[in-house]
C-alpha cells in the first residue's frame, strides 16, 4: 500500500527552479533510498514532504490524505519525522530535552524516552549534558531519537553518514532493523550510495532536480547509476 | 562621607533595580524567543498604567489588587497583537517588526493622550505608598520598593522554572535555537510566538500597576521607559533574567547615587554605566552562550 506519494512536484527557491516535475513512491515497510549528487534536489524534496517548503496542492499525498501546503507542525503530526541534515539539533537544551522535544506533537506509539536510550545506550549516559558537547555519532543518534520520539509512520534521514568515520556509520546504520521492526518506514538520503543500495528495497535517483532512475538496486549495473547520478 | 550617605543610595538603588528590572522583562522576553525588538514596550508599560487607573476609578479595588485584572486584559492583547500584526512581518529581515512597533508606539501614546489629556494622573494606594520600615541608623526602606524587588524576584524564578522544566519553556528555548526545527517538532510557532508576547505582556502589566502606584504618569512617558529596559537589558547580558535583574540594580544604584550628589544627573549617572558596561563589557555582566 502506498504511504506516500510525490506526484509532478515542482519546486522553487525564488526565481530558481530546483525540482522539476518529481515523481516518488513510497510503499509502507518498503525502504526508499534517493541518491543524487550535490545539489540534485534531495534536501529539497524532503522540505516539500516535511512541509517546511510549500509545494503545490495534490503535488503530495500521505496515508491517503493531501498534505502540500500543510504547515510543518501538522505533517509531523500525522506522522512524518525527519533527521535534518547537519543533525540541527537544539543547542540550548540537554540531550534528553532535545529528545523530549520529539515527543512534542504527542503522538502515541512504541517509542518513548526509555526505548530510544535502549536503542542508544551511550545516549542515557550523556543524556543531562548538552547535545552539542556530544561527538558527531553521539549527535546523530540524538537526531534520530527525536525523530523517533514523534512515532513516525514515515522517517526521513537526510545524509547521517556526512562527515562521520566509517565505524560510527556502522553502528548507527545497524540501528535501523530496529526501527522498521516497529513499522516505520525509511527514507534513506545519501551520496553515499552503497550503503544506501545496501538498505534499499527502491531506489531514486534524482540529477539536477529529475528524476533520471527508479527501481530496485539489483536491477542496475554500476554503470547505469554512475549514468544516472553524474549524467553522461 | 558618613556611613549613611554611603549605604542609603546603594540599598535604594537596589530596591529601585526591582522595578526596572520588571520594566525589562517582557523586552528580554520578546527578544529571546522572536528576535524581534518591541519599540512599543515602554508604551505598553504606561498603557498597563492607564489600564490600572481605569480599574479602580470604575470598580472601586485596591490598586495592587488590580493587577488581577491588569495581567490578564494586558496578556490577551499582546497574544491579538501578535497575531494579527506583528506575526506577518517577522521574518529574515529585522526591520519590518520595528517599524511596525514604532508606529505602535505613536499610536499608543496619542491614544492614550485622547481618552485621558495630557495631565499627569496617579492611583492612592494609601499607607503602603508612604510607609517604610526602619533599619537603624537612619536607614530606613519602603514598603512598595521593597514589595516591588519581592514581586521582581518572584517573577524571574517563576520564569526560570518555566523555563527549565516546562513543555512550554522548551518550546521556547528550541524555537530561540531553530524555528525551522521547532516547526518540525510539532511546534506552530505563530501559535508559540503570540503565547510569548502575552507572557511579556502580562510581566509588563506588572510593571505597570506598579508604576501607576509609586508614581505619577503622563501618556508620553513611553520611550523613557523603553530606554530604561534597553539598558537594564543589555547590561544584564541578552538571555538571562538573572542578569537583568543584576543590570537593572546596577542603573538602580548609579540612579541613586547620582541623584544624592545633584538632583539633576540621576538619569545622567545610570546612563554613564551603561555606557561604560559597552565599552568595557559588551556581551553584559551575566551571557549566557547559545550557540557553540
Amino acid at each position: 500500500m502506498s504511504l506516500c506519494s510525490v506526484r509532478r512536484l515542482s519546486a522553487f527557491y525564488g526565481d530558481f527552479q530546483v525540482l522539476f516535475d518529481v515523481d516518488l513512491e513510497i510503499e509502507e515497510g518498503r525502504t526508499v533510498a534517493i541518491i543524487g549528487a550535490n545539489g540534485a534536489g534531495k534536501t529539497t524534496l524532503l522540505r516539500s514532504v516535511t512541509g517546511v517548503l510549500t509545494p503545490a496542492a495534490d503535488s503530495i499525498h500521505f496515508a491517503g490524505r493531501p498534505i502540500a501546503g500543510l504547515p510543518a507542525h501538522t505533517i509531523v503530526a500525522l506522522g512524518i519525522a525527519m533527521t535534518p541534515e547537519g543533525r540541527r539539533l537544539f543547542p540550548s537544551l540537554s540531550v534528553e530535552e532535545n529528545l523530549m522535544m520529539g515527543a512534542y506533537a504527542g503522538r502515541r506509539g512504541p517509542w518513548t524516552l526509555k526505548r530510544v536510550y535502549g536503542l542508544f545506550p551511550v545516549l542515557a549516559e550523556r543524556r543531562r549534558m548538552p547535545a552539542v558537547v556530544l561527538s558527531g555519532g553521539e549527535q546523530q543518534m540524538v537526531a534520530i531519537g527525536r525523530a523517533l520520539m514523534s512515532n513516525p509512520r514515515l522517517l526521513l534521514c537526510d545524509e547521517i553518514s556526512l562527515g562521520l568515520a566509517p565505524v560510527v556509520i556502522k553502528s548507527i546504520y545497524e540501528a535501523f532493523p530496529a526501527i522498521e521492526a516497529e513499522g516505520t518506514t525509511l527514507v534513506i538520503v545519501e551520496q553515499d550510495i552503497g550503503r544506501a543500495l545496501a538498505m534499499a528495497d527502491t531506489v531514486t535517483c534524482l540529477q539536477e532536480g529529475r528524476v533520471t532512475l527508479v527501481g530496485q538496486p539489483k536491477q542496475f549495473s554500476r554503470a547505469d547509476i554512475t549514468a544516472a547520478y553524474f549524467g553522461t | 562621607m558618613s556611613f549613611f550617605d554611603l549605604v542609603d543610595p546603594i540599598l535604594q538603588g537596589l530596591l529601585l533595580g526591582g522595578l526596572y528590572a520588571l520594566f525589562a522583562i517582557g523586552l528580554s522576553l520578546t527578544f529571546g524567543i522572536m528576535r524581534m525588538v518591541n519599540i512599543a514596550h515602554g508604551d505598553i508599560i504606561i498603557l498597563a498604567a492607564y489600564v490600572t487607573l481605569v480599574v479602580v476609578n470604575q470598580f472601586g479595588i485596591y490598586p495592587l489588587a488590580a493587577v488581577a485584572v491588569v495581567i490578564p486584559v494586558l496578556a490577551l492583547f499582546g497574544y491579538l497583537l501578535q497575531r494579527v500584526l506583528l506575526n506577518p512581518v517577522l521574518g529574515d529581515d529585522i526591520l519590518p517588526p520595528l517599524l511596525v512597533t514604532f508606529g505602535l508606539s505613536v499610536i499608543i501614546q496619542n491614544l492614550l493622550l485622547v481618552v485621558f489629556s495630557a495631565d499627569s494622573m496617579g492611583v492612592h494606594a494609601g499607607a503602603i505608598q508612604t510607609a517604610s520600615i526602619s533599619l537603624g541608623g537612619g536607614l530606613a526602606v519602603g514598603w512598595l520598593p521593597l514589595v516591588i524587588f519581592i514581586v521582581a524576584v518572584l517573577v524571574i524564578t517563576s520564569l526560570e522554572l518555566l523555563f527549565a522544566h516546562t513543555k512550554l519553556g522548551r518550546a521556547f528555548r528550541a524555537t530561540s535555537d531553530d524555528q525551522t526545527m521547532a516547526q518540525l517538532m510539532g511546534i506552530n510557532n505563530r501559535h508559540l510566538y503570540a503565547v510569548a508576547t502575552a507572557l511579556a505582556f502580562g510581566v509588563t502589566a506588572i510593571a505597570g500597576v506598579f508604576l501607576a502606584v509609586r508614581t505619577t504618569f503622563v501618556p508620553t512617558l513611553g520611550p523613557s521607559k523603553l530606554l530604561v529596559a534597553f539598558e537594564v537589558v543589555i547590561i544584564g547580558g541578552m538571555g538571562s533574567l538573572w542578569g537583568t535583574l543584576a543590570g537593572a540594580m546596577l542603573v538602580g544604584i548609579a540612579q541613586a547615587i547620582g541623584f544624592r550628589y545633584d538632583s539633576g544627573s540621576g538619569i545622567l549617572a545610570g546612563h554613564l554605566v551603561f555606557l561604560a558596561v559597552l565599552l568595557l563589557r559588551p556581551q553584559g555582566l551575566i551571557a549566557r552562550t547559545r550557540d557553540l
